[in-house]
């Protein structure tokens, strides 16, 4: 909140408003239109940076102000482990930022997620145990390891009866009049 | 598109194969096309729907009310809500009128309150108002990811035995209060 009111105060208070007034005084009837484009340079410029502190004021006021989860930032001292749940974490989805894996993610709760991926792996689960945890509660959409389920294998499939069909026409075609089709 | 293909079918039978893959590929790029303009959902719901809180015991957010566990909502008695918030969430500020207008109909309403302080839980309810019976803190995200929620805010109904009915994904609008009150009379 502290820093809402920072930017919003110097929002009111700052360069940007002035810059407008002075960038106006200047102006004299023989050189209107280079008066012109002066202000218009100044409102641009103070349009985008109330823009930019409103930008920044909510980033920053929707975040948290605790320290990261114990594992967020840290690796485990074991390096086999480490890789397994280095492996994991690149292919879990950031549900807070969607195009991302936790392992790619800042933000807090990918940060959370990563510690708790990595204590459970320290505890001895198994990756893919893991995985089914957080699909159990998510779905298949926090995972970015594709399944063969009822719905998806179709997508696994048609490749396969593509190549099938393509193999049987050119079978066909080139097979039985040995080599004078064409 | 597919105007040519009877017009070809005429000339010689079995031509109309040879606009086969063109009406595919039309068919596929209309997929695509309305793939592209339908608006995107970007919001991500908990499977947990119809299956019972795990088990957890938070500490109290802030010294005004109790911590909260699985325990509290395996009471028998009516259904409750209960509500993922923060203090640094603005959203959860914008709620707070309709939480506490749900309040005020008797509802029972507890917290967890995300990554948090407890200095920064006191005074957030003290500006918006406090609607709520316990509320735990939730450091590292551990209940939020185990009852399967991605945000705050968020509200869950939970029925009289601990078993999560409804989710609510963003703020409680004004608007989303009847549906609410009607997945509580749901989930007696």
């Amino acid at each position: 909140m502290a820093v809402l009111t920072r930017f919003s105060s110097e929002r009111e208070g700052g360069p940007s408003p002035n810059a407008v007034a002075e960038g106006y005084r200047p102006l004299d009837r023989g050189t209107p239109f280079q008066g012109g484009i002066d202000l218009r340079w100044t409102r641009a410029v103070a349009f985008f940076a109330i823009v930019a502190g409103l930008w920044f004021a909510a980033a920053a006021a929707a975040q948290d102000t605790l320290p990261p989860a114990p594992y967020a930032y840290r690796q485990l001292d074991d390096p086999v482990l480490e890789a397994k749940a280095q492996g994991l974490m690149e292919t879990l989805r950031c549900l807070k930022c969607q195009s991302q894996s936790i392992a790619d993610s800042d933000a807090p709760m990918a940060g959370d997620m990563r510690s708790q991926v990595r204590q459970r792996i320290a505890a001895g689960e198994e990756p893919e145990a893991i995985r089914a945890w957080l699909v159990e509660r998510y779905g298949d959409y926090v995972s970015y390891a594709p399944r063969v389920t009822q719905l998806t294998w179709p997508l696994f499939a048609a490749p396969l009866f593509l190549l099938a069909l393509a193999a049987l026409l050119l079978r066909r075609r080139f097979g039985k009049s040995g080599g004078s089709a064409k | 598109m597919s105007d040519p293909a009877p017009e070809a079918a005429e000339v010689k039978p079995r031509r109309w194969t040879l606009w086969l893959p063109l009406a595919l590929f039309a068919g596929f790029v209309a997929l695509v096309l309305i793939g592209l303009m339908r608006p995107a959902d970007r919001e991500v719901a908990s499977a947990m729907i119809g299956k019972p809180l795990p088990e957890f015991a938070l500490r109290p957010a802030f010294p005004g009310r109790p911590g909260l566990s699985r325990a509290d909502f395996v009471t028998g008695g009516k259904p409750r809500l209960l509500n993922i918030f923060a203090s640094w969430c603005i959203p959860c500020a914008v709620e707070a009128p309709q939480l506490a207008q749900l309040a005020k109909q008797g509802v029972q309403i507890d917290g967890i309150a995300i990554r948090d302080r407890s200095e920064d839980v006191s005074a957030f309810l003290a500006r918006n108002g406090n609607p709520f019976v316990r509320i735990g803190a939730d450091d590292v995200s551990a209940v939020q990811l185990a009852i399967g929620s991605s945000g705050v805010p968020e509200t869950f109904v939970i029925d009289g035995k601990g078993v999560i009915r409804y989710q609510h994904i963003g703020d409680i609008r004004a608007g989303d209060v009847p549906t609410i009150l009607r997945k509580l009379a749901e989930a007696q």
